[in-house]
């Protein structure tokens, strides 16, 4: 399978890394050069060496998206830190370039739940916190 | 009408303050604070602090009883965001979206979110129209009424060149409305001919352009006028 990855932030180097080491092929996209660093902690050897690719250039830009391969993206995680972005290339890679798999980091949980029923596979960290801390609030006092 | 603009840039301010002058109801959302506080002074009850990409802002502010949205912030991803939800899960009839960079136009047509002004864009085209180059200039989109009117330059030796309109023989969804000529335009008559170095304004149906350009081409090889 061969996976895009835009924003390579703590979430999105480490789904690329553990994609990778899964055997997938991986290509992620950032603004900043420096980014890679984050594929490459605690590591011996180069990102592009494991067999990764790394793109530098902003999201929106399509031939950033273009040379990062997303016409041929199997899967592809919109994982930069702002929702806007994300949930406008999330829609881009499905409706122009068809992508099969795509999936939507969106930090408010308003609009997590609204794309979601729209079509869009969103995943909210902040629901998911909300969640986990009821559940031990409720363990912990019980 | 109740207009909700979001963003109290140099672009949100002024368009604020027009519509409220010209007698409608007007909330602008800003999320720097400082700017709100500027802004504010003058707009008074007309101006609300908050994110405007955030739902509850927007409910704050109105959405749900809003005619028209105009999404006016620095930031292209966020305009498409605005427009998309007062559209599609608010039911704003009308929304405008700035569009910052004009690459990004294509997002906002693929998402159809529109009309998206840019005036990069805008300022290109007049460029263009200062400085012809062959080829079309679109004058006017309508892209709800799949309608638009381009300007086309006559080539030397092209059909077009020496014919009259009733024998250009254009395709059905296509007129030729005005013929711009040494810096004057007039509405041709079925007998008036046209000439190299003309510009034409034609109406026609989208995607028609196509089958126009042949007619006003120069032939392979001909000098550019």
């Amino acid at each position: 399978m061969f996976v895009l990855i835009v924003g390579c932030g703590r979430v999105g180097s480490a789904v690329a890394r553990s994609m990778l080491a899964e055997g997938h092929e991986v290509s992620v996209l950032d603004e900043d050069p420096e980014a890679i660093a984050q594929l490459e902690k605690g590591g011996e050897h180069t990102w592009v060496d494991q067999g990764g690719s790394f793109t530098v250039g902003t999201a929106l830009e399509i031939e950033a998206l273009e040379a990062a391969g997303i016409d041929r993206a199997d899967a592809f995680v919109a994982s930069t830190d702002g929702d806007n972005t994300n949930l406008v290339i999330a829609q881009i890679a499905k409706k122009r370039y068809g992508v099969k798999t795509v999936v939507v980091r969106v930090l408010d949980p308003a609009r997590a739940t609204w794309y979601e029923q729209q079509g869009l596979r969103t995943v909210c960290p902040t629901k998911i916190a909300i969640d986990m801390l009821d559940d031990a609030v409720r363990e912990a006092v019980a | 009408m109740y207009v909700v603009v979001v963003g109290a840039g140099k672009v949100g301010w002024n368009l604020t303050r027009e519509l409220i002058g010209r007698g409608n109801e007007v909330t602008v959302v800003e999320s720097d604070s400082s700017r709100y506080a500027t802004v504010e002074e003058e707009l008074e009850h007309a101006a609300q602090y908050g994110d405007g990409s955030e739902l509850w802002v927007l409910e704050r502010a109105g959405i749900e009883r809003a005619d028209m949205v105009i999404a006016v912030t620095g930031d292209d991803e966020d305009n498409i965001l605005i427009c998309q939800v007062a559209r599609e899960k608010y039911g704003v009839e009308r929304v405008i979206a700035r569009c910052n960079n004009p690459r990004n136009l294509q997002h906002f047509k693929l998402l159809d979110v529109g009309p998206a002004v840019s005036a990069t864009d805008l300022i290109l085209r007049l460029i263009e129209h200062e400085v012809p180059r062959y080829g079309f200039l679109h004058l006017l989109d309508l892209p709800r009424e799949r309608l638009e009117i381009i300007e086309v330059e006559v080539g030397p030796g092209s059909p077009a060149d020496g014919s009259t309109i009733q024998d250009l023989g254009l395709p059905d969804g296509a007129l030729a409305i005005a013929i711009l000529r040494d810096g004057t335009g007039f509405v041709p008559l079925a007998d008036s001919v046209i000439e190299a170095g003309d510009e034409v304004l034609v109406v026609l149906d989208t995607g028609l352009e196509d089958k126009i350009s042949p007619q006003f081409r120069a032939p392979e090889g001909a000098p550019a006028s």
